[in-house]
C-alpha cells in the first residue's frame, strides 16, 4: 500500500512554524518514511504547478501554516483545499490570524506608506509603491495583491482541524502526526494538538487575590518566580488562552501572550481577558477605574495579539 | 430537535393594540423558526386569555411559550402559573415587552410595529435555549426586625407580636415614640398625642414578644427573604438596664444642663437623661460629650444618689446577630431646615419659629408649660402661619409635604384657644382631603382664621408704616385680590415639609433597597404594593415611604404587619433559580472569580482545583458570569446563549 | 449624504438590569413619556452581567450602538455589580477608540427604578447622536 501524502505550506507567516515541524528531530526521519512528502516550499523543490497537476483530494493531509493577506496565499489556500482530503489550520497565524493579523488595525495604504516611504532607512526618492501589474520590455509583471484585511484560513476555505500556537509546541505536533497518520480522527472542526483548559490549569505559579492596583510591563520589573504574574500587576493572558503548551513562557518569566488562542466554548479571547482582567481592578470609581485602565497601553495589542482576525469585530474602522 | 413555541401577542384592550399591528406581529411570528402557533387575543392575561395557552400546550404539545404583552415585571409570575399548570416547565417561558417598552413610548404606528416585531423576534430566539428549572423552596424564619419605633413601627411591632410572633424592634434614639410623642394635639380630633401614644408605648414594653432594643442601630443586614441576619449595635446608655428602676433621681441630681433636642432646644435637659418622661424604655442614658465624668473626669453625682447602683460609665457597646424571616422598615422622616429659606428669618428673626417648636411650646410639659409665647415672655396679639416652607418648591422639595395644610390649622386652633390671637394663614391650596378634615377646615374658618392665597414671600421687620414698627411683616401677593399685602404679626410658624431622614441613603445601601425620585424608600407598585419593596421580604411602612398624616402611618403599620405574617404563615418561600453555576469539567482554577462576589458565594475547592458557588448564598448578579475567562460559570435562565440569542434576534 | 443620515433610524442594543434600568424603562411606558424606539432592551439581572463580548457581539450583528444601564453607584441592588460594570466599561472604551468605534456609540448609564423620564432623555440623546453620527455597517467594515 502506497505511503500517505502530506503537503507543507507557509502563507503570511514568519516561518517559526516550519521549524517547529523541524523540531520533531529524528522524529522527522521516521515521518519520512512512513509519509510521502509531496510539497513544501520551505524544505523541497515542488513548484506550484505540481500542486495544480494533482487530482482532487489527492493530498491525504496538509499543514497550512500562515494567515491570508495576500492573492497568492488565497490563491494557495483554496488550491490546497482543492487537492487535500485533510486540510489542518497549522500556527496561531492560520487558527486566529496570528501576528499579520494586527495588520487589521491599520490600512493598507499606510502599512505601503510606512515601509516604503516613511520609514527612516529607505531610500525611495521617487516614491514608488509596490504595483500588482508592471509593464516592462520583456512584457507584463505581476505580483500578489496585498489585502486591506488579514484573514484566517479558516474564514477562506473550509478547514478540518486547527493547531493553535506560535509555533504550536513539538510535543503537540508530533501527537497531531500520529494521530492523524495513524488515522486517529477526532470529530471535523476540532483544535488539537492542545488541552481543553485554560492555561492556568498547567502553569504552577501560586494564585493569589488578583486585586490589580496597577499593571506594569515587562520591561519595568523582575517578576518573582513563584507567584502569579496577575498578582504581580502583570498583564498575563493565560486565564483566557487555551492551554496544552505546558506554560513554557511562564517557566522563563514571562507572561503568557495568548498564542494558543481562546478557551474552547469562548466567542472572543480578547473581550473575555478584557473582562476578567478589569473586573479585578482595585477601582470603585470611574475615574480610579479610567487610571488603571490607562496602564493597559496597547488593548488590541495585548488581548487581540494572536486572534484579531477570528475576533468579533475583526479589524479596526478604515 | 426542533422546538414548538406558541407566541401570543396580547391587544391588552387598546393599550397595545391602538399603536402596534397585533395581527401583523401575530404573521411576523407564524413565520419564525420553530414557531408552531402563533395567536392574537384582546386580554392574555385574563383567564380564557391563559387558557388560550394551556390549550395549545396540551393539545398541539407546544415544548415553549412566548407571550409579548406588557412587562415582565407586570405579568411573568401569572404566565409562568399558567404555563406550570398545563404541565410545561415554568422557564421554558418568556415575556416581550410590547407595552411599557414599545406601544406607550411611540405614536408612530409603522416604528412601534416594527420595534415589537424584533422584539418578539428576540424573546423567540431566546426561548430555544431556555431549560426547565426547579425553583428552590426556603423555609421562613418567623422572627421579625422592626427598625424605627415611632408610630407606624409600635402599630406594626404591636400586630406582630399579638399575632403570637417574635419582634425585634430596633430604635435609634434612647426612647421609642417618634415624632408623635413631640406632638401636642393632633387633627382633626384634638387627641393629646401623649394620651393615644403612651398606651401604645407601654405595651412594646411590656409585650411579652416584643424585644425592644433601644438606642440601638442595624448596621448591616443580609441573606435572603426568610433566611435574613441582622447585624445589631447597641450604643452604651452607661447605666445598666436590669438595674435601673426609673425613679430619675439622677436627672434631677445631675448638675450640668444643656439644650434638649426632644424641645427643639427651647429647653434644657441633663447629661444623664430621659428624652421625655413617658419614655419607653423609662432608662436615662448619659451623654458623654457633656457629662463631667467623661470630659474632666470628676462629679460623679448620679452614681452617689443611685438608689440601686445602675450607673456604669465602663458600659462598653455591644454588638449582636439577629436571625428574621423578614423586616419592616418604618424609619420615619426629618423636618426641611427652615435656615435654607433665607427669606423668613429662621434663625435670624426672633419669633420665627418652626411648626415643631410651635408643638414643644403649646405642650402642657414643654418648655414654656403650654403657653404660647413670644421670646420677650408676653403673648402674642397675632400670628402668621406660612404654607409650604421647603415643599412644592422648585428650589428645595418639589413635591406636597401632604400633612403641613391639616397641621396648620391645628395650629391656628391651639392659638385661637390659648391665647385669642389673630391668626393668619398663608397657603397655595389647601389640602383638606381626610375622614373629618374638611370639617375641622370649617371648625378653624368659623374661629375667624383668616386665610389668604399667596405663599408668603419674605418676613422682614424693617418697618415701613407705623403700624409695622416692632412687629414681623409677611409680605406676601394675595393672589384672590390681586394685589401685594405687608400683614404685620407678632410670631411667624413656619409649616416645614417633611423630608426622607438625613441617613435614609445609608439605610437603603443597608438594606439593599432602592429610594423614588424624592428620596423616600421606593414601594413595589404606588398603588397596588405600597408597603412592599422589590427585595422580597423587606417592607416599608409609615412616613419613611412618603410624607404622611398619622391614621395613613397606623395603616401602612398594620399593612406592612399583615404582609410579614402572610409570608410566614406560608412557611415556606420561593427563590428564583438565576443563580451562576460552574462547570467543574471546564474550570482551569484561574480565581479570577473568587474575589468578585458581594456575597462571598464563591470559594475554592482545592483538591479538585476548581471554584465552586454555594448557590444558598448566590443572588444571581452574573458578575461571575461576565468574568470568566474560560466562560466556564454559566447564569441560569441568563446564559451566554439565551443572551446572544436575544442580541442576535435584535440585530438583524 | 445627509438625506440618508437623517432617514437612518439608529438600532441600538440596551442591557437594563431588571432592578433600576428596566424599572425605570417601565415607568416611562406607564407614565406615557414619548421617546424615539431605536434602544431594543435585553433584561439582565444586574449591569454586572454585561459581558464586554456581548457588546461587541451587538456591534458586529448590526447594531449601531450599545446602552449599559444600571443603577447608580452606591444603588446596586447586588451591592457591587455596577462596580465591577465601571471598571469594565474603561478599559472596553479605551479598546472601542483602537477599534475607532466613535466614543458616543457605546455607553453606560445610571437610571434608577424611578427615573423614567431620565430613561427617556438617555435614549432620546443617544439616537440623535448616533443619527449624526451615521450607521456603523460593522458587517460591511469587517471585511474591507
Amino acid at each position: 500500500m502506497a505511503n500517505p501524502k502530506a503537503a507543507f505550506y507557509w502563507a503570511s507567516s514568519c516561518g517559526g512554524c516550519e521549524i517547529a515541524v523541524l523540531e520533531l528531530g529524528t522524529n522527522l526521519l521516521d515521518i519520512s518514511k512512513k509519509v510521502d512528502i509531496v510539497f513544501w516550499p520551505v524544505a523541497l523543490d515542488f513548484k506550484y504547478s505540481d500542486v495544480e497537476s494533482m487530482p482532487e483530494k489527492s493530498i491525504d493531509v496538509c499543514f497550512f501554516n500562515g494567515a491570508i493577506q495576500t492573492s497568492e496565499n488565497e490563491h494557495m489556500a483554496k488550491l490546497l483545499r482543492e487537492k487535500s482530503k485533510i486540510l489542518v489550520a497549522f500556527g496561531a497565524c492560520a487558527y486566529g490570524g496570528g501576528i499579520p493579523a494586527l495588520a487589521n488595525t491599520t490600512s493598507r495604504e499606510q502599512i505601503l506608506m510606512r515601509v516604503y516611504k516613511e520609514t527612516p532607512t529607505t531610500d525611495n526618492p521617487n516614491g514608488i509603491l509596490p504595483q500588482t501589474k508592471v509593464e516592462v520590455a520583456e512584457g507584463v509583471l505581476t505580483i500578489p495583491e496585498f489585502y486591506n484585511t488579514v484573514r484566517t484560513l479558516g474564514q477562506t476555505v473550509d478547514v478540518d482541524y486547527y493547531v493553535p500556537g506560535c509555533p504550536p509546541v513539538a510535543e503537540q505536533v508530533w501527537s497531531v502526526m500520529k494521530d492523524i497518520v495513524g488515522g486517529n480522527l477526532p470529530p471535523k472542526g476540532s483544535v488539537i494538538g492542545a488541552s481543553e483548559k485554560s492555561l492556568c490549569d498547567e502553569c504552577k505559579r501560586i494564585k493569589g487575590d488578583r486585586k490589580i492596583k496597577k499593571i506594569v510591563r515587562t520591561h519595568q520589573v523582575i517578576p518573582d518566580t513563584e507567584n502569579c504574574l496577575l498578582d504581580q500587576g502583570i498583564i498575563c493572558m493565560g486565564p483566557a488562552t487555551r492551554g496544552g503548551c505546558g506554560a513554557e513562557c511562564l517557566k522563563s518569566n514571562m507572561p503568557c501572550r495568548g498564542c494558543y488562542g481562546p478557551v474552547p466554548g469562548v466567542l472572543d479571547q480578547g473581550a473575555k481577558m478584557l473582562s476578567a482582567l478589569s473586573s479585578n481592578f482595585d477601582a470603585d470609581n470611574e475615574e480610579d477605574a479610567r487610571r488603571i485602565a490607562d496602564g493597559v497601553v496597547d488593548p488590541i495589542g495585548t488581548f487581540y495579539r494572536y486572534s484579531l482576525a477570528r475576533s468579533l469585530l475583526r479589524r479596526a474602522k478604515a | 430537535m426542533a422546538e414548538k413555541i406558541g407566541v401570543y401577542v396580547c391587544h391588552c384592550g387598546t393599550n397595545i393594540a391602538q399603536t402596534v399591528d397585533c395581527k401583523s406581529v401575530v404573521d411576523y411570528a407564524s413565520g419564525l423558526p420553530n414557531v408552531a402557533v402563533a395567536r392574537e387575543y384582546q386580554y392574555m392575561c385574563s383567564d380564557p386569555g391563559q387558557e388560550l395557552i394551556k390549550n395549545d400546550i396540551r393539545e398541539v404539545g407546544l415544548t415553549r411559550v412566548v407571550v409579548a404583552s406588557c412587562s415582565p415585571l407586570m405579568h411573568e409570575p401569572t404566565f409562568r402559573r399558567a404555563v406550570e399548570e398545563a404541565g410545561l416547565n415554568q422557564f421554558l417561558f418568556q415575556m416581550a415587552n410590547i407595552r411599557e417598552q414599545c406601544s406607550w413610548i411611540s405614536e408612530n404606528r409603522e416604528m412601534a410595529t416594527e420595534r415589537a416585531k424584533a422584539i418578539v423576534g428576540a424573546a423567540v430566539k431566546r426561548v430555544i435555549f431556555q431549560e426547565p428549572l426547579e425553583v428552590k423552596k426556603v423555609p421562613v424564619n418567623p422572627d421579625v426586625l422592626v427598625v424605627g419605633g415611632g408610630i407606624t413601627g409600635i402599630e406594626a411591632a404591636l400586630q406582630i407580636a399579638d399575632s403570637g410572633k417574635k419582634v425585634y424592634l430596633v430604635e435609634r434614639e434612647p426612647t421609642i415614640g417618634g415624632y408623635m410623642a413631640r406632638f401636642d394635639k393632633t387633627f382633626p380630633t384634638l387627641d393629646c398625642a401623649a394620651c393615644i401614644l403612651t398606651p401604645k408605648m407601654v405595651s412594646v414594653g411590656q409585650h411579652p414578644n416584643i424585644e425592644l432594643l433601644s438606642y440601638s442601630d442595624v448596621t448591616g443586614f443580609s441573606g435572603y427573604v426568610g433566611n435574613f441576619t441582622a447585624q445589631i449595635r447597641k450604643r452604651s446608655k452607661y447605666v445598666e438596664e436590669e438595674k435601673c428602676n426609673g425613679c430619675g433621681l439622677c436627672t434631677e441630681k445631675c448638675p450640668v444642663s444643656v439644650p434638649s433636642e426632644f424641645e427643639c432646644g427651647l429647653g434644657k435637659r441633663k447629661a444623664i437623661y430621659r428624652p421625655f418622661p413617658q419614655a419607653v424604655p423609662n432608662i436615662p442614658v448619659i451623654d458623654r460629650d457633656h457629662c463631667l465624668y467623661f470630659t474632666k473626669g470628676v462629679c460623679k453625682v448620679c452614681v452617689k444618689f443611685c438608689p440601686r447602683g445602675a450607673i456604669d460609665f465602663d458600659q462598653k457597646e455591644t454588638y449582636l446577630d439577629l436571625q428574621v424571616g423578614t423586616a419592616i422598615l418604618a424609619t420615619g422622616f426629618d423636618l426641611f431646615d427652615a435656615s435654607k429659606v433665607k427669606q423668613y428669618g429662621y434663625g435670624r428673626l426672633p419669633n420665627v419659629i418652626t411648626s415643631l417648636e410651635f408643638e414643644r411650646m403649646s405642650h402642657a410639659s414643654g418648655p414654656t408649660a403650654g403657653k404660647i409665647l413670644l421670646k420677650n415672655g408676653q403673648m402674642p396679639t397675632s400670628v402668621a402661619i406660612l404654607h409650604c416652607i421647603g415643599s412644592r418648591d422648585q428650589n428645595n422639595n418639589e413635591y406636597c409635604s401632604r400633612v403641613c395644610c391639616m397641621y396648620s390649622m391645628k395650629i391656628a386652633h391651639l392659638v385661637h384657644e390659648k391665647t385669642g390671637a389673630r391668626v393668619y394663614e398663608f397657603y397655595i391650596d389647601l389640602r383638606a382631603f381626610g375622614k373629618g378634615y374638611e370639617e375641622f377646615y370649617k371648625r378653624v374658618l368659623q374661629e375667624e382664621t383668616i386665610f389668604i392665597r399667596g405663599k408668603a414671600a419674605e418676613v422682614t421687620d424693617v418697618p415701613q408704616t407705623p403700624a409695622e414698627k416692632g412687629k414681623l411683616v409677611v409680605v406676601a401677593e394675595d393672589t384672590l385680590l390681586g394685589i401685594v399685602r405687608r400683614i404685620p404679626v407678632d410670631m411667624v410658624v413656619l409649616s416645614v415639609g417633611f423630608e426622607p431622614r438625613k441617613d435614609v441613603a445609608d439605610v437603603a445601601r443597608i438594606f439593599s433597597i432602592t429610594r423614588s425620585q424624592d428620596g423616600f424608600f421606593l414601594e413595589k407598585h404606588p398603588k397596588l404594593a405600597p408597603v412592599s419593596t422589590a427585595s422580597d421580604g423587606i417592607f416599608v411602612a409609615g412616613a419613611c415611604q412618603g410624607p404622611k398624616d398619622i391614621p395613613d402611618s397606623v395603616a401602612q403599620g398594620a399593612a406592612a404587619a399583615a404582609n410579614a405574617l402572610s409570608l410566614i404563615d406560608r412557611k415556606e418561600v420561593t427563590l428564583e433559580p438565576t443563580v451562576a453555576v460552574i462547570d467543574e469539567e471546564s474550570c482551569s482554577g484561574c480565581k479570577i472569580c473568587l474575589g468578585l462576589c458581594p456575597y462571598n458565594a464563591i470559594t475554592f475547592d482545592e483538591t479538585k482545583k476548581v471554584s465552586v458557588v454555594n448557590d444558598a448564598l448566590c443572588k444571581g448578579c452574573g458578575v461571575c458570569v461576565a468574568a470568566c475567562p474560560s466562560g466556564a460559570i454559566e447564569q441560569r435562565n441568563f446564559t451566554d446563549d439565551q443572551l446572544l440569542a436575544e442580541v442576535e434576534a435584535v440585530c438583524a | 449624504m445627509a438625506e440618508l443620515k437623517s432617514n437612518f433610524e439608529p438600532k441600538i442594543v440596551g442591557f437594563l438590569c431588571k432592578w433600576c434600568a428596566y424599572t425605570g424603562a417601565d415607568l416611562a411606558g406607564t407614565s406615557r413619556i414619548k421617546y424615539p424606539p431605536n434602544v431594543n432592551p435585553i433584561r439582565v439581572m444586574c449591569s454586572g452581567r454585561v459581558d464586554p463580548v456581548l457588546v461587541l457581539k451587538a456591534l458586529a450583528a448590526g447594531a449601531d450602538g450599545v446602552l449599559i444601564a444600571g443603577c447608580h453607584p452606591g444603588d446596586c441592588h447586588y451591592t457591587s455589580g455596577n462596580v465591577k460594570t465601571i471598571r469594565r466599561f474603561k478599559l472596553l472604551q479605551k479598546m472601542l477608540d483602537q477599534f475607532r468605534i466613535e466614543k458616543g456609540r457605546v455607553r453606560l448609564e445610571w437610571v434608577s427604578a424611578s427615573e423614567g423620564e431620565r430613561y427617556a432623555r438617555v435614549v432620546e440623546t443617544m439616537t440623535e447622536d448616533i443619527r449624526t453620527l451615521g450607521p456603523l455597517n460593522w458587517n460591511l467594515r469587517k471585511e474591507a
